[in-house]
């Protein structure tokens, strides 16, 4: 075995805009919070719970007795974020809080907007920051501000900065309760190879197939895995393999799907490289997708040279090689 | 030490649909445990510990969901366990709910399994691509086609089984007022001229996506001989698994299933199931799996599997009915799909299964796989305790 290179690794963006139905707890919360205003909801306990949780921590019952609450509260604890991640509420850095809004007894998770940590403090008021055009979501609460101490003491006449603008006329859709709420999540992975598998990748961008053979078993395995999953040995006995192999079993993918990057109808086929112990997934063209037989022998077609890159993708396709079917026994135990 | 007697004492499901926008994913479980507790004849300060399964979080998108779930599914303060073995996840749920029972840590433990398919698309949460590798992956579809095709190749089946089982089970499921797909003019001639998805998979062959839940109680010994209903033992609890791919691996006929079940058996003092299951709740999101399963499972032997299927001999009326309840076929919230069928199996011999009743069934399989048919849980549930009978 050659010198150790550095493993491969490539970006893998997975991302999706999750749709959830709320019910009628979550759903009461958000409907308010359209409103510009937060409900709580009262436990066994009588405690008030906000955010609210559908079912009482204690005895385990639907909880439905809603009580709302204010829009200033109190700092239990808190957090200093010096650089906020993607989809957090604030793209500057901010504290996240701990906050006991007025009337609840439970405190609720959000971000408190003020330039440094030295600004925060346990027991600091904040009130509610509202977004302009609030559509039934936590995030119709923009963030917290902090209340300077003499609105804090006098109440409503210093109360001026901070003032939401009104609410956008509502449409008849608007006025039905809020039942449903989009959550995107988005992740951004660093996909890493294997070291063996970025040897194999790494002469794929040659133009080669490169498997590994099991000291113990002897079966070749491509891609190579660095173990036997049977023996559970190193294998470090390298293989050169041909691009040339049988058709154990395929389908036609006929249905299109969000994501797909094939376009459907196609043939997703296990191919057993002559000389390899197991099939890897490929796609078979330059026949008709009905010709396509389990024991069909194929060769890759490779794309251009300068398309080559160190992924299995370097062969755009199986095609047919035109000599006769691969006798089933020869694959019958790779199915 | 000797094993714990443990049995069910109540089970529950939700109406399952494909979009339950109408409930949370707390509410959603809420709907089957409630049912659960009251068919268990119990309420909460009974349950000592609850067990969570569900199918992988990317589905939903919602990392570690029996956290925030904890307070709907009455745990708080309570010993909570969350399983996952993929599609499996929820026969796993109901053995380990079992397992607390049998090695005597509780005395009743409640197991909830869900899925709520709506909230995104499992087709795409199958189908991500990793850097390097050819984007050919289609979902579970694309995924089971080719064993599917290897399994006729190797059997000889005609090709109109799948259809045979997809009919049936349709059939099944219009009996059963919670399924999801309720179809009782499917015919084998109509699911033939469905449209071919996965070659050699069709439309009408395939599981629906569905939102859903299910929850069943089990109890010990004690609990169970005071239950004011009837309760289904627990015979045989088995789990194995398997790495997806291995050179030489049996993708058609899998090692773990065949040892899952061959454990089955010898614990439950079974030596021929067909004559002495009752009926099946068999794990067949593709049609064609029923004869598959019916072989990896011993009820038929190696590539005959179809012809007990061909001869109806797997319908209501028939020697071994399987999937009465019209299972996954009919209905597929994906982690609670094995649950469901340990839930149906259990409903068959305590004689609550309704319009689906077997007549008479007092020995059930309740079966499940998941992933690339690598994790395998099953158990079998009897009117009697185990013993009782023989």
């Amino acid at each position: 075995m050659t010198g150790i290179s550095e493993p491969l690794s490539a970006p893998l963006e997975v991302g999706f805009d999750y749709t959830r139905s709320l019910g009628p707890v979550l759903g009461r919360f958000a409907t308010a919070l359209r409103q510009r205003r937060i409900e709580g909801v009262r436990g066994s306990d009588g405690r008030v719970h906000v955010p609210v949780v559908e079912y009482d921590p204690i005895t385990a019952e639907a909880l439905d007795d809603f009580v709302e609450v204010g829009q200033q509260g109190t700092v239990l604890s808190w957090s200093w974020t010096p650089h906020p991640l993607e989809g957090q509420p604030l793209a500057h850095a901010f504290a996240w809080a701990l906050i006991r809004l007025d009337g609840a007894d439970t405190p609720l998770l959000h971000a408190v907007d003020v330039v440094s940590p030295q600004e925060m403090h346990t027991g600091m008021r904040v009130r509610v920051r509202w977004s302009d055009a609030p559509v039934g979501s936590i995030r119709d609460i923009a963030c917290f501000d902090p209340v300077p101490d003499d609105a804090a003491a006098g109440g409503t006449a210093a109360d001026h900065t901070g003032e939401a603008p009104p609410l956008p006329e509502s449409t008849s859709e608007q006025q039905e309760p809020v039942a449903m709420t989009t959550t995107p999540v988005h992740l951004h992975y660093r996909h890493s190879a294997s070291p063996e598998e970025s040897q194999y990748l790494r002469a794929l961008a040659e133009g080669r197939l490169i498997g590994q053979r099991c000291p113990a078993c002897g079966k070749v395995y491509i891609p190579p895995r660095g173990a036997c999953p049977t023996d559970g040995v190193p294998t470090t006995d390298e293989i050169e393999l041909p691009d040339a192999g049988t058709v154990t079993t395929f389908c036609i993918v006929n249905v299109p799907f969000l994501g797909q990057r094939i376009k459907p109808p196609y043939v997703a086929a296990y191919v057993l490289l002559d000389g390899a112990d197991i099939p890897f997934l490929h796609l078979v063209l330059g026949c008709a997708a009905e010709e396509v037989r389990m024991g069909m022998r194929v060769r890759a077609a490779w794309k251009s040279r300068d398309q080559w890159g160190t992924t299995l993708e370097n062969i755009d396709h199986f095609e047919p090689t035109g000599e006769p079917d691969a006798p089933y026994e020869s694959y019958a135990r790779h199915l | 030490m000797s094993k714990h007697l443990a049995a069910v004492l109540g089970t529950g499901q939700t109406h399952h649909a494909s979009r339950r926008t109408d409930v949370s994913m707390g509410g959603l479980c809420r709907e089957a445990i409630d049912r659960a507790m009251a068919d268990a004849g119990l309420d909460w300060p009974d349950i000592d510990a609850v067990v969570l399964g569900k199918a992988p979080d990317l589905f939903e998108g919602v990392m570690m969901p029996e956290l925030p779930l904890a307070d709907a599914l009455g745990a708080t303060g309570k010993p909570l366990i969350r399983v996952h073995t993929a599609g499996s996840v929820g026969g796993s749920t109901g053995n380990v709910a079992a397992s607390l029972i049998e090695g005597g840590v509780h005395k009743r433990v409640l197991a909830v399994a869900f899925e709520k398919q709506s909230e995104s698309n499992a087709m795409w949460a199958l189908s991500i691509t990793p850097p390097f590798h050819m984007p050919v992956g289609a979902g579970a579809g694309g995924y089971f086609a080719p064993h599917v095709r290897s399994y006729i190749r190797r059997s000889g089946a005609p090709d109109h089984i799948g259809a045979v089982v997809a009919a049936k089970d349709r059939r099944n499921g219009s009996r059963n007022p919670w399924a999801h797909l309720r179809q009782s003019d499917l015919s084998v001639e109509s699911v033939l001229s469905s449209q071919m998805l996965w070659d050699p998979i069709r439309y009408d062959e395939t599981c629906p996506s569905s939102d859903g839940a299910c929850a069943v109680v089990l109890g010990d010994e004690d609990t169970a001989d005071g239950s004011p209903g009837s309760v289904a033992w627990v015979h045989a609890t088995s789990m194995r698994t398997e790495p997806t791919t291995y050179a030489g691996r049996d993708q058609v006929n899998p090692q773990a299933g065949r040892e899952a079940a061959a454990a089955l058996w010898k614990q439950a003092g079974i030596t021929d199931p067909l004559s002495e299951i009752d009926t099946a709740e068999i794990y067949v999101p593709f049609s064609w799996f029923e004869p598959m399963w019916l072989e990896n499972l011993g009820f038929a032997q190696e590539g005959t599997g179809w012809k007990l299927t061909e001869a109806g001999e797997t319908g209501i009326g028939g020697r071994l009915p399987v999937n009465p309840s019209g299972g996954v076929l009919s209905s597929n919230p994906i982690g609670a799909s094995g649950l469901l069928r340990f839930a149906e199996a259990a409903m068959q011999v305590m004689h609550r299964a309704g319009e689906h009743q077997v007549p008479g069934a007092r020995t059930a399989l309740g079966h499940a796989y998941g992933g690339g048919s690598q994790y395998f849980s099953m158990w079998i549930v009897g009117t009697d305790k185990p013993g009782g009978r023989r």
